[in-house]
């Protein structure tokens, strides 16, 4: 690889939205959304509820898919390919991009099983390959010291915030570049959420995040940059200090302040 | 007298109702057990299990009714089992939600609802005459299949559509393909919600004989099958031949081998109760 077009890829951001417009049937759920974020930054996607921006997370790896009447125009690029083409393979795109939900929802299998579910179903059945993912993963999601000795133990037995950290333990196991969470600390207490909060940090460096939340102090505690959503549009995006001091639009000032939502 | 003072005296004569009725079936229940118990308990010993029929009440043994009704019920499993939940699986997972769709759903509910003795007839016209299998084992799963499929389908749809769209979506975010999740996560998830219907399915077809006398069972076998297309007797068709006999011994062997079929129904049933409760507690 040449220098010049490893200069070109840093360049590029990681993910990038152009012109996106989403409708379940009739009902416009995004409207003419344009944005890039970069790599291995912290995005926090803000605004009340059915703003868009969960929908407009789940688009970075197709989830809405599922959803019966769902129609997208308008692209996007994951390292400068656009996902929607007819040729992507949606579970190779998975892979790539993981997702951690709202609510802990790990398998009604051991911890273990769980963990090592994504690395099953791309047929990997070495097991020393298999231990040393597991390991690797608990690790990273700090929950290796608390399950080391439980292993085969069922993951309903964890508490919700090891749940979800489970959840995210079993996400970076399948080794992605990005992960999208999806106000995943909505139902934990606080101190468990600023387990996750930390462990947000720490993956940084390694994964680009992209986190859906209502609570506006986790998207200023945690985030590089922060989108402002509100009916379906992208209000504004920008460096997250930035945006919760310097507001430009009236609407996201009403909003952060706390006027409305 | 206030509105007060009405709602509680509705609320309780609906409970002495409630309780007066659940009361009477029970004891009902218990009178019949109890009847059957002491008309029979006295032929239930090693002879009568493995005894060949006989013409003389006192020698009649049920061996060729019990092997008949094990092969039956071994064969409409084999039979039933990838049916029914292949169909359960492709209803609730794959099937589009279209006027099709709807047809099969319809028909599926009105299939669980016909008479057993149209199943016979049914059977008799398709396996035992147009496929020429005869009064044979082969002929009698295949109908008791047909008669049990409705109810391990919607059972199948039941313990599939109780797994949490969560662990679905929790798969299908890792990559996982379709299948895989349903291979994966949605069966085991729902595995024991399908064998409960199973095994309730199962233990109403070993009960059935209208539909098997249609196809051919026979009154008098004496031997145990050996083959797909040997004759066969089973439990409820030994039962009612010897209930219609004038001797009175008969009729004690009758209750005997009534006190086994329940027995095996029970103890099916309890299996059932037993994998809901370890099922309902794996998904909290």
């Amino acid at each position: 690889m040449t220098d010049h077009v490893k200069d070109k890829e840093l360049k590029l951001p990681k993910i990038s939205a152009e012109d996106v417009n989403v409708f379940y049937g009739d009902f416009q759920a995004i409207k003419n959304i344009s944005m890039d974020i970069n790599s291995n930054t912290v995005t926090a996607f803000i605004g009340p509820s059915g703003c868009g921006k969960s929908t407009f997370l789940r688009l970075f790896n197709r989830m809405n898919d599922y959803v019966e009447g769902f129609r997208m125009e308008g692209k996007i690029k994951i390292d400068d390919n656009n996902i929607y083409k007819k040729k992507v393979h949606v579970e190779e795109l998975r892979k790539k991009v993981g997702m951690v939900f709202q609510k802990p929802n790990p398998f009604p299998k051991s911890i273990y099983e769980n963990v090592a579910y994504g690395l099953k179903i791309q047929g990997i059945s070495n097991k020393k390959i298999i231990d040393e993912r597991v390991e690797t993963a608990l690790k990273q999601a700090d929950l290796w010291k608390e399950a080391k000795d439980n292993l085969n133990k069922s993951a309903l037995a964890l508490s919700g915030g090891q749940q979800q950290r489970l959840c995210i333990a079993r996400t970076l196991a399948v080794e992605p570049s990005i992960i999208l969470m999806d106000e995943p600390t909505s139902a934990l207490d606080p101190i468990s959420t600023t387990r996750i909060e930390e462990l947000i940090f720490e993956l940084k460096s390694n994964y680009t995040i992209v986190i859906v939340t209502h609570n506006m102090q986790q998207a200023g505690r945690i985030s590089d940059n922060t989108g402002f959503f509100y009916l379906g549009e992208l209000i504004e995006y920008k460096n997250t200090k930035d945006l919760f001091t310097n507001p430009k639009n009236t609407k996201t000032e009403n909003y952060i302040s706390g006027r409305f939502g | 007298m206030n509105n007060h003072q009405k709602n509680r005296i509705i609320d309780l004569t609906f409970k002495v109702y409630g309780f007066l009725f659940t009361a009477i079936s029970v004891l009902i229940l218990f009178i019949l057990l109890y009847a059957i118990i002491k008309a029979g308990y006295s032929r239930i010993n090693w002879d009568f299990l493995t005894g060949l029929p006989s013409r003389k009440p006192e020698n009649a043994g049920i061996y060729t009714a019990i092997m008949g009704t094990f092969y039956i019920m071994v064969v409409t499993l084999i039979i039933s089992i990838p049916v029914g939940v292949g169909a359960g699986i492709y209803l609730e997972e794959y099937a589009k939600k279209n006027g099709l769709t709807n047809f099969l759903e319809i028909n599926i509910s009105n299939l669980a609802g016909v008479p057993s003795i149209i199943y016979g007839l049914l059977g008799l016209g398709v396996f035992v005459r147009f496929f020429g299998f005869g009064g044979s084992i082969l002929s009698g799963a295949l109908t008791l299949s047909l008669l049990i499929l409705p109810v391990i389908i919607v059972a199948t749809r039941e313990a599939i559509k109780a797994v949490p769209s969560s662990l679905r979506d929790a798969s299908f975010a890792m990559g996982a393909s379709k299948w895989q999740t349903i291979q994966y996560v949605v069966l085991p998830t729902s595995f024991g919600g399908i064998l409960t219907g199973i095994i309730l399915a199962l233990s109403r077809a070993i009960g059935e004989t209208a539909p098997l006398i249609v196809v051919g069972a026979m009154a008098y076998v004496p031997f145990a099958p050996k083959s797909l297309f040997d004759t066969f007797s089973v439990l409820p068709m030994q039962i009612f031949t010897w209930t219609t006999r004038p001797q009175t011994g008969f009729a004690v062997a009758a209750s005997g081998a009534i006190i086994i079929l329940l027995l095996i129904t029970f103890i099916m049933n309890g299996i059932a109760v037993y994998f809901r409760n370890k099922w309902q507690k794996q998904l909290q």
